[in-house]
């Protein structure tokens, strides 16, 4: 009995399979409404990258041109193969008269990077994230090498070092 | 030989040409051999195209749709580029089976188009063995992919040909059962003749429940002979690279590669001829319209190579063990029940 079993239940959940990818089938082959595929170069301008995509790691700033990264460095010992690289330079406190390191410039070497996300997970102060961009093609490859705290701008009041 | 009008005049007009009517004979059946081959050539492509833009649909993508309006001319290019390519092959390889392999493959599957029914004028070689002729020399095309697995002389294209040595010849018992059910219920081996004995009702119906299993049967059966996922171990891409055509490239490939899907094709005419009554259409609603037979009988190949697609991107892998116990633990015992039930149903003269 059981070998009887065996085959209707075989072909019961071959028929269901069946089905699930026959009714797929017909509403792409009428409508297109599942289709996810992007017709890269011809909607070039309107193609918007996801939430969750890794296009490159860049630097959140407020309106004020202030950013949180307090030049701590650990995204740049995080990093497996040296992608970022962490410049210091000095401000003097100007009411303790005290100097201390502040971030120069984060160099981030985007055609090193993998995207394996370290740096970002490393971070203390949530300075970095993942940008959406994915179009990165140069014909100059220092292009890739990119400065991410912008010009002029400082440490966010109130971050915690 | 073609029986329609249009040939006779050829015929005809040939004879005055030519001196005598063996010449004419000869030329007659060059003609035919080129143009069957031009016309599956393309019909290859077409197919290669289909199941392309069809897994499209079916894995949520859109599938080829660049070269041409549709991308029909896809498969044409990537023809092109194979055409152009080095014949590359390995040092070791024991040369002469190495090249001859291919040619065995493609021939089979090019001589079992000939006793094709495509209407009832349009069939080359209508002999009275004639579904006897397909089991025969469909079996042929093993042959060549063993010897492919054999003489590339590489690991991963010898285990691809015993798989299918295992394979094709298990399935084929099946797909002969499965005949012999059908030819039980039509009482002919000849094309014409069995789909004439469906005038008034297919096959599929005429035999109640056991024309039912024996098209389950063959379903399966045609599936495993020509080596569609889910029985596609013999060239399982991630096991095996790419199977007894590893060490093939260029042309030798593209036969292979161009015999698999003209098999797909004769095994879906054949299933059409054997159950859904060929170039008949149903009900009889088109008698009498020239040229009907023709365009019912692509539709319902073309409604059973739908199925075989269906098959192809839904169902997963079955593993060697898997392949041998449905074979030779259901399908077989299975059809022999069903050969005995069809021949107790004929016999009693319960058939619609
Ligand atoms: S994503 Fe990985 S590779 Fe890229 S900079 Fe961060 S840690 Fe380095
Ligand atoms: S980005 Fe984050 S981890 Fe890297 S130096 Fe700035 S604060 Fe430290």
């Amino acid at each position: 009995m059981s070998y009887i079993g065996e085959i209707t239940g075989g072909i019961k959940s071959l028929l269901m399979g069946m089905s699930v990818t026959g009714k797929y089938f017909l509403i792409n082959f009428f409508t297109r409404r599942d289709v996810i595929t992007e017709q890269y170069p011809d909607n070039i301008n309107t193609l918007k990258m996801f939430d969750r995509f890794r296009g490159e790691v860049v630097m959140w700033h407020n309106e004020n041109n202030e950013h949180r990264c307090t030049g701590c460095s650990a995204c740049e010992r995080a990093c497996p193969n040296g992608t970022i690289e962490i410049l210091w330079k000095k401000v003097v406190n100007p009411e303790t008269g005290k100097g201390r390191r502040a971030i120069d410039k984060h160099i981030y070497h985007l055609g090193m990077c993998t995207m394996c996300g370290l740096c970002i997970e490393a971070c203390p102060t949530n300075a970095i994230e993942w940008g959406q961009e994915y179009h990165h093609p140069t014909y100059d490859r220092t292009k890739l090498t990119k400065v991410l705290n912008k010009p002029g701008s400082k440490l966010m009041q109130g971050t915690k070092e | 030989m073609i029986t329609l009008s249009i040939f006779s005049n050829i015929h005809q007009w040939l004879l005055g040409v030519l001196p005598d009517e063996s010449t004419v004979h000869v030329v007659e059946l060059i003609t035919i051999a080129l143009v069957y081959l031009a016309l599956f050539a393309l019909t290859g492509l077409f197919l290669v195209y289909a199941e392309r833009r069809i897994a499209g649909f079916f894995q949520l993508r859109l599938g080829p749709n660049r070269v041409g309006p549709f991308g029909l001319f896809q498969t044409l290019a990537d023809a092109l580029k194979l055409v152009s390519k080095e014949l590359t092959g390995t040092v070791k390889a024991d040369k002469f089976l190495y090249h001859l392999a291919p040619y065995f493959v493609i021939i089979s599957a090019l001589v079992t188009l000939s006793i094709i029914p495509f209407s009832q004028e349009i069939q080359v070689f209508d002999i009275d063995i004639g579904i006897f002729f397909f089991a025969a020399v469909s079996s042929l095309g093993v042959i060549g992919i063993f010897l492919a697995g054999w003489s590339s002389n590489n690991k991963y294209s010898l285990i691809g040909g015993m798989r299918t040595g295992l394979q094709m010849v298990s399935y084929e018992l099946s797909i002969g059962m499965a005949i012999v059910t059908i030819v039980l219920l039509s009482g002919t081996l000849q094309m014409s003749q069995i789909i004439e004995a469906q005038r008034h009702t297919w096959n599929i119906f005429q035999g109640h429940i056991s024309s039912l299993i024996a098209f389950m049967v063959i379903m399966i059966a045609s599936t495993a002979e020509t080596n569609r996922t889910p029985f596609d171990l013999v060239e399982a891409e991630s096991e095996l690279g790419a199977g007894f055509h590893t060490e093939y490239s260029g042309m030798n490939f593209a036969y292979f590669f161009l015999a698999e899907f003209i098999n797909m094709f004769i095994s879906a005419t054949i299933i059409v001829v054997l159950f859904f009554g060929g170039w008949l259409s149903p009900f009889g609603i088109t008698d009498g319209i020239p040229f009907m037979g023709a365009f019912w009988f692509i539709l319902k190949v073309a409604f059973i190579i739908f199925l075989f697609m269906w098959f192809r991107w839904t169902f997963p892998r079955l593993r060697i063990d898997q392949v041998l116990k449905l074979e030779w633990k259901y399908l077989l015992p299975i059809n022999i029940v069903n050969v005995v039930f069809m021949a107790f149903l004929v016999w009693m003269g319960l058939t619609l």
